[in-house]
């Protein structure tokens, strides 16, 4: 990559998606699971004969991660071709 | 054929399997040995990546954890998943462009300094050496338990056997075994969860059957097993019974930390591509999760099954006795991690909470003179699943495979980690910089040789602190290297002086408070302070300190960069190099 803004303007993009990324990933994990648990159990929603912040900490946030993780790399992979930055 | 005969066959035929992988992917080159020449497939990385990760820990003792304190300890979950978001997003694609061997490479080379590459060693070697020890233990306890053999000749056997693939093949070697060693041990855990999954709620996979119907009672079976618990005075299972400041910290201090772990960080060194690395992390998680969803449904199902077995017609009914247990219970019995005692003489089981002042008043009403089931080691719920399901001898057999697979396969990535900061960090960077390949690759075989025999070593005298030694582990891996590979790749500014200081107080502040609670060098009665929450600082536990740490850690490399000169144009440069993906092909010749 020759061209300086280019290269800035896509670690600004980089930088942006993982923040994205890791406020879902704090929110269905320290959020839902653990901290806003409480307010999930008010909601007039039962999984299993609990509630959905039992689900997220012991299945939703992992599975969260994965989708997480797949959907950042895709992202990237779009993003490298976009900027010319893809390894061939 | 006798269960010993069978165990023997199945143990012995993965062991051979293991050996054949070694001889195939002997090592040639240092970039053999250390990287397996970035020519694994991301998918196998991410299997074998699993395998690494995965230890004893995950395969005997994680269910148990989960099924008897219930949500609360949720946090392994989340916290040992959570971290490759961390790995996937922060770390791995550009350390894997940076294109080098091992972790406190990076950070010698990016901070240009030998100092930080010497802390980087340091931390890595305290971190790697006190989580082999609890794998060289498993290994040798799953050995005894299931081939009947000593424990001391297991543990010389199951060194030799990593001996031979680690010391021949190197990374390679390691990266096919531990291909093998994941598909053995996922076969090993689901097979007897899916049976149980079946058994209790008609759904194949363990996974779904935790949130369904219980077969027998007709309600959900997490509203039977806490109707079950709180009937005999436990806490229910799906309440939380602790801070949730703490279950916050922790969490956040396994997935910080689990990012942190060089064992794990070096696998994703040896795929061919940016774009691979972060790919890889994805199917390492894929991996990882098929183990991690299934683990708190065999916790939840065991504990109702046991509950059960010794209150047939229900928990408010007069329990079995003593005569009439399982067979199960018999066997497990004889090796001491089961235990009875018929307090008030009556020759039936009663097991119940006897800590629970609300429920003593009931206790006392129905004639219980306290808990008769006086010893459960947590571990016997996965070893014991394939009896207490009764399914046949060879998924027991399967089992002792697993475990031992699980074992071997982190023990080798640590094996790996440990020797590469010494023949490559210490020989090769620091004191003898004019080797050639050829005998880097000698250094490398021989310091691998040197680290089995002193996992070994410390696997037959076991430090007497095993168990607080993970979360030392995880504690030191967050609040040391996490924050300067980090720091390292998202701040372009951040030079020696920083990234030194923030590692050494990091490091010193968690030693210093898990030192405090848990005593010096964790010698009893050396602590300073009694590990209970009044004493703890604003209510954190000595456990969950890594995230403090780590916060420490760059605040301090903040403030003390701030106040110091800039990293030089090269490595600024650098810097700008390693956030791009293209040119990492050429990066792997280097």
């Amino acid at each position: 990559m020759s061209d300086d803004k280019s290269a800035a303007a896509y670690w600004a993009a980089n930088v942006r998606i993982i923040k994205i990324c890791l406020v879902i990933w704090a929110l269905v994990s320290f959020g839902f699971a653990i901290l806003l648990r409480p307010l999930l159990q008010m909601l007039p929603l039962s999984i299993g004969g609990t509630d959905l912040g039992f689900w997220f900490a012991q299945q939703g946030s992992i599975l969260t991660f994965i989708v997480l993780i797949f959907s950042y790399t895709w992202y990237m992979n779009r993003l490298d071709r976009e900027f010319g930055v893809d390894e061939e | 054929m006798s269960q010993f005969t069978l165990n023997l066959l199945v143990v012995g035929g993965s062991f051979a399997l293991y050996i054949a992988i070694a001889i195939w992917a002997r090592a040639g080159t240092t970039s053999d040995f250390y990287a397996a020449s970035r020519g694994i497939n991301p998918v196998v990385n991410g299997a074998a990546t699993a395998a690494d990760w995965m230890s004893a820990a995950s395969f005997i003792s994680m269910a148990g954890l989960i099924a008897f304190v219930g949500y609360g300890n949720s946090t392994f979950l989340m916290g040992w998943t959570g971290g490759y978001v961390l790995l996937a997003l922060l770390l791995a694609p550009y350390l894997r462009k940076f294109g080098r061997f091992t972790v406190p490479e990076f950070i010698g080379d990016r901070f240009y300094s030998q100092t930080a590459r010497v802390v980087a060693v340091i931390c890595l070697l305290v971190i790697s050496i006190t989580y082999v020890i609890g794998q060289m233990t498993g290994a040798g306890v799953a050995f005894s338990r299931f081939l009947e053999v000593d424990n001391t000749t297991g543990l010389l056997i199951a060194s030799g056997v990593v001996f031979i693939y680690a010391v021949l093949g190197g990374m390679k070697g390691i990266t096919y075994t531990q291909l093998a060693q994941y598909c053995v041990l996922i076969l090993a855990y689901t097979i007897p969860a899916v049976f149980i999954s079946i058994q209790l709620t008609g759904n194949p996979i363990p996974a779904l059957g935790l949130f369904s119907t219980h077969a027998e009672s007709g309600v959900p079976l997490l509203t039977k097993l806490n109707q079950v618990l709180v009937e005999l005075g436990f806490n229910d299972y799906t309440g939380h019974h602790g801070s949730k400041f703490n279950m916050f910290l922790f969490t956040m201090s396994l997935m910080i930390g689990t990012a942190g772990l060089p064992h794990v960080i070096i696998r994703f060194f040896t795929v061919p591509k940016v774009a691979d690395a972060r790919k890889s992390a994805g199917w390492a998680l894929v991996f990882i999760a098929l183990l991690y969803l299934t683990a708190p449904a065999v916790g939840a199902m065991a504990r109702l099954n046991i509950i059960t077995t010794i209150f047939p017609a229900g928990t408010t009914a007069e329990p079995i006795t003593y005569d009439e247990r399982p067979d199960w219970m018999r066997s497990w019995e004889k090796t001491g991690l089961l235990a009875f005692e018929d307090k008030n003489n009556d020759g039936q089981i009663q097991y119940y909470n006897d800590n629970s002042d609300e429920f003593a008043s009931i206790a006392a009403e129905r004639g219980w003179e306290g808990n008769e089931m006086v010893t459960f080691n947590r571990d016997i719920l996965v070893l014991a699943n394939p009896e207490i399901a009764q399914l046949p001898p060879w998924v027991l057999a399967l089992i002792a495979a697993g475990g031992l697979a699980a074992a071997l396969s982190t023990a080798a990535g640590l094996l790996l980690a440990i020797s590469s900061a010494i023949s490559h960090d210490m020989l090769k960077s620091v004191l003898t910089p004019n080797i050639t390949d050829k005998q880097e690759l000698l250094a490398a075989r021989v310091s691998m040789a040197f680290a089995i025999a002193l996992a070994t070593y410390l696997g037959l005298n076991p430090p007497g602190f095993a168990a607080q030694v993970v979360a030392l582990a995880f504690g030191l891996a967050a609040a040391t290297l996490f924050p300067a590979l980090m720091m390292g790749i998202f701040s372009k500014k951040m030079n020696t002086q920083g990234a030194v200081a923030g590692m050494l107080v990091g490091l010193l502040a968690t030693l210093l408070y898990i030192f405090t609670y848990l005593g010096w060098f964790f010698i009893p009665d050396t602590n300073m302070l009694a590990n209970s929450p009044d004493n703890w600082l604003f209510g954190i536990s000595p456990l969950s300190f890594g995230a403090i740490g780590a916060v420490l850690n760059f605040v301090v490399a903040y403030v003390v960069m701030r106040i110091t000169a800039d990293p030089p144009e090269h490595i600024q440069e650098l810097v700008e190099s390693i956030r791009v993906p293209r040119g990492a092909g050429s990066a792997a010749d280097h």
